[in-house]
């Protein structure tokens, strides 16, 4: 279902949970919410459920507004983060719960209740209870019951922040493809990058009631439009005042202007590595750790600690080591405007015509 | 000294209860049976007991309604403000600090012919104060808190987030609290209601200012064990107080079997 | 819960008669009471108090709860001690005979001690030739208060006995201390919650305690007459007021203990 929100607000007592909030999300599509935890995310879906009530602001499904709807009638599955399963019914009954509140006939919904324990790889276990079952069952007994009744519009509460680590993987992989395959209209909240990165089609980044951005993974990666966002995705290291690194001098037009800067953006090697020597600077190599694929090196440069990796195919560094650190680009940001820059010195100034 | 402490202890039961008891018995049995027997089957005693029934019944039935009721409204409810709910909640404890003879006491300066209330009520015809619907009240009033303060902790710990995946899935008031809260709070409110009946049958303060004890007319059998001991009628008064023992025992059997129960959730 | 409560038509009706009904019920009466006791005027309210009878009853009243809080603390303890300490015979009996004072009528809790401790028993037989007196005299009310208060100290300390960790007293042998050191420093600090709160429950009822008092007790103002009996007696009399008036007292002070355990409560929740 295509889901539109304008001017969402919502206060508990003083705080100011959600501020202003829009955004349309278009059918068909897996959203996530992302952001640190107080951040407002729950709250944005709870009132999309209709579980709060907003302050001022209109939520719209299909062109309809349902301020005004109880949750019961507004075509919604939701997943919680502690899944919320009724601990006096079997598997069976819980994922019946929708259906049976709908007057299905029993055979419509002993073969909808079997087509959904098929679809969640949870065959043989209808008649037990959700105490004998584990985390990462009962999860899968939670999005079973909430797409029974067909709902038109999915939510998730963070629901793998209560699962083991090495069950969460799978899980993910599992959701998302769940969700492609049923083709409904989704949305849920996590405060972990990697989760929403790797399951969502398009992420929003919510911070203090706030929408930061939207767009897809790999947009909000490499343009930032606001500094949190940048500071949120991904490891980065941030400068006070950009014109210290070598290459962005004079960077903001005299403004005081700080410089984020991602591991990615980094090269370190010795002298001899670099085409450009001329964009490096000296740095000291202070720490490395070996990270399976790839080294993880900790430099200091002109009093500041930069991260970033190094391929195992290079010459292997040493702590102590002298070596040269080129930074390709950065992020920087003032009060005004925020922005990628190359560093300036990688054109050559005296292109040497052969 | 584990020996000293566990033989002062049975010592102590012995005292404060075995031996009482026991003394009652041997005292409502001391003209055989016949004169227990008799005792009971007084006009008074019988009328006393189904008096003491009749409240038992309606007070409970009454009270595990709104004890419910009150209960989900304290947990649940958001449309009563926090303020507001920690002021009800301290009410509803009140009746506990409140003596019974003074429960007794509000209720007849409330609803008493003497007052504004009980004069209305008077003129339809309608007595309260040493009258049946007045022992309803004051026992309904010692014993409200018990049902409420059993409900409540249970209704906390379980959370709103199942009633709450009920509404997502469409259900709807009656279907959530019967499918979704009734099966969490059952034996909780088992436990409730024995406490209640434990507690209305064995009402004396309250019901003895408010009835009058009114011999056959608004007598209950607690009522009437004190009217047979300020007649010196030691007999009568330990048969009947033997049976109320009896129920009490009986009650308390069912409390403790239900408290397992109620925990094992 | 706005779901479950949010069909319009029974919410309104729900919500008024719960409202209603607790208004009605508890809050009213309340109220009433203290209405009534200065209904004739505030001076006539200090008379009544000031009335030595009346005051006497309230002080008697006091002693006696006091008396038997302390004796609920000491033997409640010691009897939640055993029961959740040592395992002996018939302890499951025991443990469910202390919840019996909640289940009994007061009225027979009374006969049962008049009926042990009266002049007709032994035991109050032997009392006489020692030359002190039970029933009738102060010593009876105290046991009367002692038994229908007697599972409040037991119930509040032994969840505390059973949550202690026992690593916190090996923590303690394993730096040396003995025993009685044991229990003052460690294990009296966690029951003592538990024995506070326990006997603030059990004074308020004591103060409160009716029908097993009047039972066994004489009315001799000051010697035996307690403010429930006093009030009783004042009903019956038909002097409403002079009752309402010491209401008020035993009222105010049950509902100060009362917001006392609640503070305590939280306090303790907090920490």
């Amino acid at each position: 279902m295509h889901v539109e929100v304008r001017g969402l607000n919502k206060h508990f007592g003083d705080f100011h949970a959600v501020k202003d909030v829009n955004f349309t999300i278009t059918k068909g599509h897996l959203i996530g919410l992302l952001g640190p935890s107080g951040g407002g995310k729950t709250s944005i879906l709870r009132m999309l459920a209709g579980l709060e009530t907003p302050d001022n602001g209109e939520i719209i499904f299909h062109g309809q507004t349902v301020n005004n709807l109880p949750p019961q009638e507004r075509g919604i599955g939701f997943v919680f983060q502690n899944y919320a399963l009724f601990k006096h019914m079997t598997v069976f009954d819980n994922i019946a719960f929708g259906l049976k509140v709908k007057k299905a006939s029993k055979t419509a919904i002993r073969d909808r209740v079997m087509e959904l324990v098929e679809l969640t790889g949870l065959k043989g276990f209808e008649k037990r209870y959700p105490h004998q079952l584990s985390g990462g069952q009962r999860q899968r007994v939670a999005f079973a019951r909430a797409l029974a009744p067909e709902p038109q519009l999915l939510l998730l509460d963070e629901p793998f922040a209560a699962i083991d680590a090495k069950i969460r993987q799978e899980l993910r992989a599992w959701l998302r493809e769940l969700i492609e395959r049923v083709g409904i209209t989704s949305i849920f909240v996590t405060h972990d990058q990697d989760e929403a990165i790797e399951v969502a089609d398009e992420i929003m980044i919510i911070n203090q009631g706030q929408l930061e951005q939207k767009g897809t993974p790999w947009d909000i990666y490499k343009e930032p439009k606001t500094p949190f966002v940048a500071t949120f995705i991904g490891e980065s290291t941030l400068i006070e005042d950009a014109s210290e690194v070598k290459g962005f001098k004079g960077a903001g037009d005299g403004k005081p202007t700080k410089a984020l800067i991602r591991p990615e953006y980094i090269e370190v090697g010795n002298l001899h590595e670099f085409k450009m020597a001329s964009a490096t600077e000296k740095g000291v190599v202070k720490h490395l750790h070996f990270r399976g694929s790839e080294w993880l090196v900790e430099v200091e440069v002109n009093g500041h600690k930069l991260v970033t990796y190094r391929s195992l195919e290079k010459e292997t560094l040493q702590p102590g080591q002298d070596i040269s650190v080129l930074v390709h680009r950065a992020y920087l940001f003032n009060d005004e405007r925020s922005w990628i820059q190359e560093n300036n010195l990688k054109e050559d100034p005296m292109p040497i015509f052969i | 000294m584990r020996k000293l402490w566990i033989g002062l202890t049975y010592l102590v039961f012995f005292l404060l209860i075995a031996a009482p008891l026991g003394k009652m018995a041997i005292g409502a049995f001391s003209e055989g049976f016949g004169g227990f027997w008799d005792a009971l089957t007084r006009p008074e005693a019988l009328h006393a007991l189904m008096m003491t029934g009749l409240v038992v019944i309606v007070v409970t039935l009454l009270n595990t309604l709104f004890g419910i009721m009150m209960a989900l409204y304290l947990v649940r409810a958001n449309w009563i403000n926090r303020r507001l709910k920690g002021l009800l909640n301290s009410i509803v404890d009140l009746p506990y600090a409140v003596s019974p003879v003074i429960g007794g006491l509000m209720i007849v300066l409330l609803l008493g012919p003497d007052s504004a209330l009980g004069a209305i009520f008077e003129g339809i015809g309608l007595k309260i104060v040493y009258a049946i619907p007045g022992m309803i009240i004051a026992t309904l009033f010692v014993t409200f808190p018990l049902m409420v303060r059993e409900v409540m902790p249970v209704l906390q710990e379980i959370g709103s987030q199942q009633e709450e995946a009920a509404s997502t899935l469409g259900a709807r008031g009656w279907t959530i609290f019967w499918k979704v809260t009734w099966p969490s709070i059952r034996w909780a409110v088992v436990y409730g209601v024995i406490l209640t009946v434990a507690r209305s049958l064995g009402e004396f303060g309250a019901v003895l200012v408010v009835s009058g004890n009114i011999m056959n007319k608004t007598q209950t059998a607690t009522t009437l064990v004190y009217q047979d001991v300020e007649n010196f009628n030691v007999t009568a008064a330990g048969g009947i107080a033997l049976v109320l023992a009896a129920f009490s025992a009986g009650l308390l059997l069912l409390m403790e079997w239900t408290k397992r129960r109620k925990e094992v959730q | 819960m706005n779901s479950l409560l949010r069909h319009k038509g029974w919410t309104w009706g729900f919500r008024t008669t719960i409202l209603l009904y607790f208004v009605v019920l508890i809050v009213l009466p309340i109220l009433g009471v203290y209405y009534n006791s200065f209904s004739l005027g505030f001076g006539n309210f200090v008379e009544s108090i000031s009335d030595p009878i009346a005051w006497k009853s309230v002080l008697l009243t006091l002693k006696l709860a006091i008396i038997a809080t302390l004796i609920n603390v000491f033997l409640g303890t010691m009897i939640a001690w055993v029961l959740i300490r040592y395992q002996f015979i018939g302890k499951a009996l025991l443990n469910s005979l202390v919840d019996l004072p909640f289940a009994l009528p007061t009225a027979v809790g009374g006969l049962m001690i008049l009926l042990l401790l009266g002049p007709g028993s032994l035991i109050g037989k032997a009392a006489e030739a020692l030359g002190f007196e039970i029933v009738f005299h102060q010593p009876a009310i105290v046991i009367a208060m002692v038994f229908v208060t007697f599972p409040f100290v037991i119930r509040a300390v032994q969840p505390l006995l059973e949550e202690l960790d026992p690593s916190e007293e090996e923590a303690a042998y394993t730096m040396g201390a003995k025993g009685t050191r044991v229990f003052w420093h460690v294990i009296l600090p966690s029951m003592a919650p538990g024995m506070i709160s326990g006997g603030m429950l059990a004074f308020s009822r004591a103060l409160a305690e009716f029908g097993a008092v009047v039972l066994v007790a004489g009315n001799i103002p000051g010697r035996t007459l307690v403010s429930s009996v006093f009030i009783f007696g004042e009903v019956e009399s038909d002097n409403p007021v002079s009752a309402a008036a010491v209401s008020v007292i035993l009222l105010t002070l049950s509902f100060l203990i009362l917001w006392l355990i609640n503070m305590l409560q939280m306090r303790g929740r907090r920490s």
